[in-house]
């Protein structure tokens, strides 16, 4: 169970992971996660459901290693398993047909967008892109984004490849209100704060999937309560997705720090056990 | 074993044995079990405090209807395995039960010595036969036949599921429980702390029904992983819902979502389940700050309070109502006190308050005085007007209540539910065919050992579902 099929380095610390896991591939939708625990001692996180295969009876996730679970995570190899993984989690995107859809996306959101993407250009709305990466170096999954969507659009921070800025920045440089009716953002908070901010008075609907720290993810614990226009939703059961124009974003990004230096000793200890060996 | 008198001189007057304690100095700064068990000589005198009556009403009032009298009989005879056996015919947790039951309003309350003198101390006795037959457990690992008679499915798998599971793998059936989590237990498992229930003896319980052929499959979310419908086309003919109350209510006051501020079961699932309380060993983290204040006054309550001071933070319990209102059992109240947790009654929270970086800093309480009755028959807590003070505070958890978990229900429209809790007949169905629910998802917040009741006249009614027979046992569980 849970085992390994395939690992691809997509980007320096960014790996895809192909997991087998018959269950979840039949019933998965486009913004839906699991929850993993790469080893059996490990932290519970997670992660979007980015493909599948019917054949292989796989699904795919992208993993960016910024702590020490995601770490332990792009560390196994194909033939290994996850210790646990759950899923699929949360509500489905929301899906409109024939709009005109802007799908943004930074770092490895990109990854987190391409089912979306991919699920707006299939329900018949026309798809524009907007992808941003550090440097082109970082960019992930281009090819699997240019043939689900019908725009494709990179910025980078430094201009190595195609706009040189943010997304918000790009967005901004191509669009303004009417050029979209619906949207989809997702990635870091500041990000998604941006693209609701520039996007207000646009009449775009605009979607964000949230990333806030969760454990259980079926709704038992409340760790992973936001706040969407005065209300408080538990983002597992309730979203990810919320209207990006009513989410507290300030407040999803304090919540997220909460643990900041107890991971970062989290890591050390990791680093100590691991130097001991 | 040679301590305990060879025959049987039943002694009411003699004094109820106080179950032995770790010094609270000792407790806490530890996660290790709190009540250590009656030693051998203990159990000699206990036993034979029981009359052996010839009309048992202990063994009445046991939901499950565990032999007292007889284990009890066996214990006086020195034979805690023999203990073990008569308990085994109705019940496989007496490890557990014997820790967490609430005895007191149960066999305890029920026993006849009660009537002039402290009832026989049930729940200890009981807890004394799990623990001296665990060594045997390996030893009926091999002694089990494989089930193979028609599959059952259980969803969740706490105490309902559980005790559902032995009941149906003694009569054939091929069990299966589907839990959403990565452990087994239900509330036992991420709600009740270590210092209460060790893992090893929740573990060996339940390894002993995995031992009978009952299948465990974690990771596995029932109308997430799988519709109901699917189970059924899986080949299960019958599917039992414990899926338990575990949704959280907050609070509703402003500052609810600062940085440390917690629901129970987010607190007690990064402890207990995560075991945040070994960080950095482990590596799920857990703030708990100088100043700790609980909000309420159940289980939840108790259990976050004593965690948290033995994580080292000086701790208030703060119930809006008095103490003779308090939810918990006895002894986690008692047991909390003698750690040194403060108690404030008829205050509740208004307001939290917290620095420029959202860091949860300050509570907001108002005193409450009396007023009249409300509909469960305890006078309801008034605000004082204008008595509003503040306090210092790092860490703030709401141990307010539960609700019925929402998962299953949400994607099956056909299940009928009335205030989030699932509707059930007399014989424990569901308004769905062959979908029988107990334990808490039906009755709201409970209890370990109605939960037990539950899962075993659901597990009596889906026999009688799926082999025609005849409704012997089942009819007096009709009564709740
Ligand atoms: C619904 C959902 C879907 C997600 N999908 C993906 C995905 O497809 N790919 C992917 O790489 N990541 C995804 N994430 C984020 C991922 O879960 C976190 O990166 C992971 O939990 C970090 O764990 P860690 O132990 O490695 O790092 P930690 O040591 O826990 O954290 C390292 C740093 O990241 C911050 N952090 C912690 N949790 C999160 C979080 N949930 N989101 C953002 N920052 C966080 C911390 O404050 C800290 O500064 C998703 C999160 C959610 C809620
Ligand atoms: C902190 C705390 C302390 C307590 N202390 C005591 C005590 O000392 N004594 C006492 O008698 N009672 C106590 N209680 C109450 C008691 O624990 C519960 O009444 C009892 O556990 C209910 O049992 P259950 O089988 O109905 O459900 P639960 O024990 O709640 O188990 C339900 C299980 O179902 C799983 N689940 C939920 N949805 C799904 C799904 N869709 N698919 C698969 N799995 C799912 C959950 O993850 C969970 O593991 C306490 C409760 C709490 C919260
Ligand atoms: S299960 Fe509970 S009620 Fe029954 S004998 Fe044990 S302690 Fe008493
Ligand atoms: S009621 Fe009390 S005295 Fe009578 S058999 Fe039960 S435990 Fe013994
Ligand atoms: S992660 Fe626990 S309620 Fe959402």
């Amino acid at each position: 169970m849970n085992r390994i099929l395939a690992k691809r380095q997509l980007a320096p610390e960014v790996v895809l992971l192909e997991v087998e896991a018959p269950r979840i591939q039949k019933r998965w939708k486009a913004g839906q996660f699991i929850i993993i625990r790469p080893l059996a001692e490990s932290e519970r996180i997670p992660l979007t459901i980015v493909d599948s295969s019917a054949e292989r009876q796989s699904i795919t996730m992208v993993i960016q290693a910024i702590g020490k679970t995601t770490r332990e995570a792009v560390a196994l190899e194909p033939g290994q398993a996850l210790a646990d993984l759950v899923g699929p989690l949360g509500e489905p995107a929301t899906i409109s047909s024939e709009q005109r859809v802007v799908c943004m996306a930074g770092g490895v959101g990109v990854a987190e967008l391409l089912p979306v993407a991919k699920a707006f250009h299939d329900a018949g709305n026309h798809v524009t892109a907007l992808c941003g990466a550090r440097s082109d170096a970082y960019r992930i999954l281009d090819e699997e984004l240019r043939s689900a969507v019908d725009v494709l659009q990179w910025a980078t921070d430094d201009g190595t490849y195609g706009f040189e800025g943010n997304v918000v920045q790009l967005l901004l440089s191509m669009a303004g209100p009417g050029t979209f009716s619906e949207g989809h953002v997702i990635g870091p908070i500041p990000m998604m704060k941006a693209a609701a901010a520039a996007t207000r008075g646009w009449g775009l609907k605009l979607h964000a999937s949230l990333n806030p720290v969760m454990i259980d993810g079926t709704g038992m614990c409340g760790g992973c309560r936001v706040t969407v226009g005065g209300e408080v939703k538990f983002a597992c059961v309730d979203g990810p997705e919320f209207d990006a124009h009513l989410v507290d974003f300030d407040e999803l990004a304090r919540r997220n720090r909460a643990y900041r230096e107890m991971e970062q000793e989290a890591l050390r200890h990791q680093c100590r056990v691991g130097l001991s060996d | 074993m040679a301590a305990l008198p060879p025959k049987y001189k039943p002694n009411p007057k003699a004094p109820r044995q106080a179950l032995p304690l770790l010094n609270p100095e000792v407790r806490a700064k530890t996660p290790e079990e709190v009540a250590l068990g009656f030693t051998p000589e203990q159990v000699g005198v206990e036993a034979q405090r029981c009359l052996q009556c010839a009309k048992p009403t202990c063994v009445y009032a046991c939901p499950l209807h565990i032999d007292i009298k007889r284990f009890i009989a066996r214990l006086a005879d020195g034979d805690s395995q023999g203990a073990h056996d008569v308990i085994s015919e109705q019940s496989p947790f007496p490890g557990v039960c014997g820790r967490v039951c609430q005895h007191e309003l149960f066999c305890e309350d029920a026993c006849i010595v009660a009537k002039k003198w402290d009832p026989v101390a049930i729940g200890s006795l009981e807890r004394f036969a799990a623990d001296h037959a665990r060594l045997r457990m390996k030893e009926l690992a091999g002694t089990y036949t494989q089930p193979t008679g028609k599959k059952v499915a259980l969803v969740g798998s706490g105490p309902a599921s559980l005790i559902a599971a032995y009941d149906l793998v003694r009569l054939n059936y091929r069990v299966t429980i589907f839990e959403a989590l990565h452990k087994l237990g239900g509330v036992l498992a991420y709600g009740i702390p270590n210092f209460r229930l060790p893992r090893e003896i929740l573990h060996e319980e339940i390894a002993r029904l995995q031992n009978m052929g009952v299948e465990f499959v974690v990771d596995f979310i029932v109308g997430k992983t799988a519709t109901l419908d699917e189970l059924f086309e899986d080949g299960y003919e019958a599917v039992f819902i414990g899926t338990g109350a575990g949704l959280p209510y907050l609070m509703g006051i402003p500052g609810e979502n600062l940085v440390g501020v917690y629901t129970a079961n987010e607190f007690l699932t990064r402890i207990n389940l995560m075991e945040a309380f070994k960080f950095p060993s482990a590596p799920t983290p857990v703030r708990v700050g100088r100043h700790t204040v609980i909000v309420g006054g159940g289980n939840s309550a108790m259990d976050a309070a004593r965690w948290a001071k033995r994580m080292g933070s000086e701790t208030t319990i703060l119930y809006r109502r008095g103490r003779a209102e308090l939810k918990a059992r006895l002894e986690e109240i008692e047991h909390a006190e003698e750690e040194g947790i403060r108690f404030v009654f008829l205050a509740a929270p208004v307001a939290l308050h917290g620095d420029e970086h959202g860091n949860l800093k300050e509570i907001e309480c108002i005193r409450m005085e009396l007023g009249d009755p409300d509909e469960s028959g305890r006078r309801s807590p008034v605000p004082v007007a204008g008595s509003e003070y503040r306090m210092p505070v790092d860490t703030v958890v709401a141990a307010i209540g539960q609700a019925p978990n929402p998962t299953l229900q949400r994607v099956t429209p056909q299940l009928i539910t009335k205030r989030g809790k699932i509707v059930i007949d007399s014989s424990g169905q569901t308004s769905m065919p062959m979908v029988y629910a107990g334990g808490d998802v039906v009755r709201g917040g409970s209890t370990v050992i109605l939960a037990m009741k539950d899962g075993r006249a659901a597990a009596q009614s889906i026999h009688m579902a799926l082999s025609g027979a005849p409704a012997e046992a089942a009819v007096e569980e009709v009564e709740q």
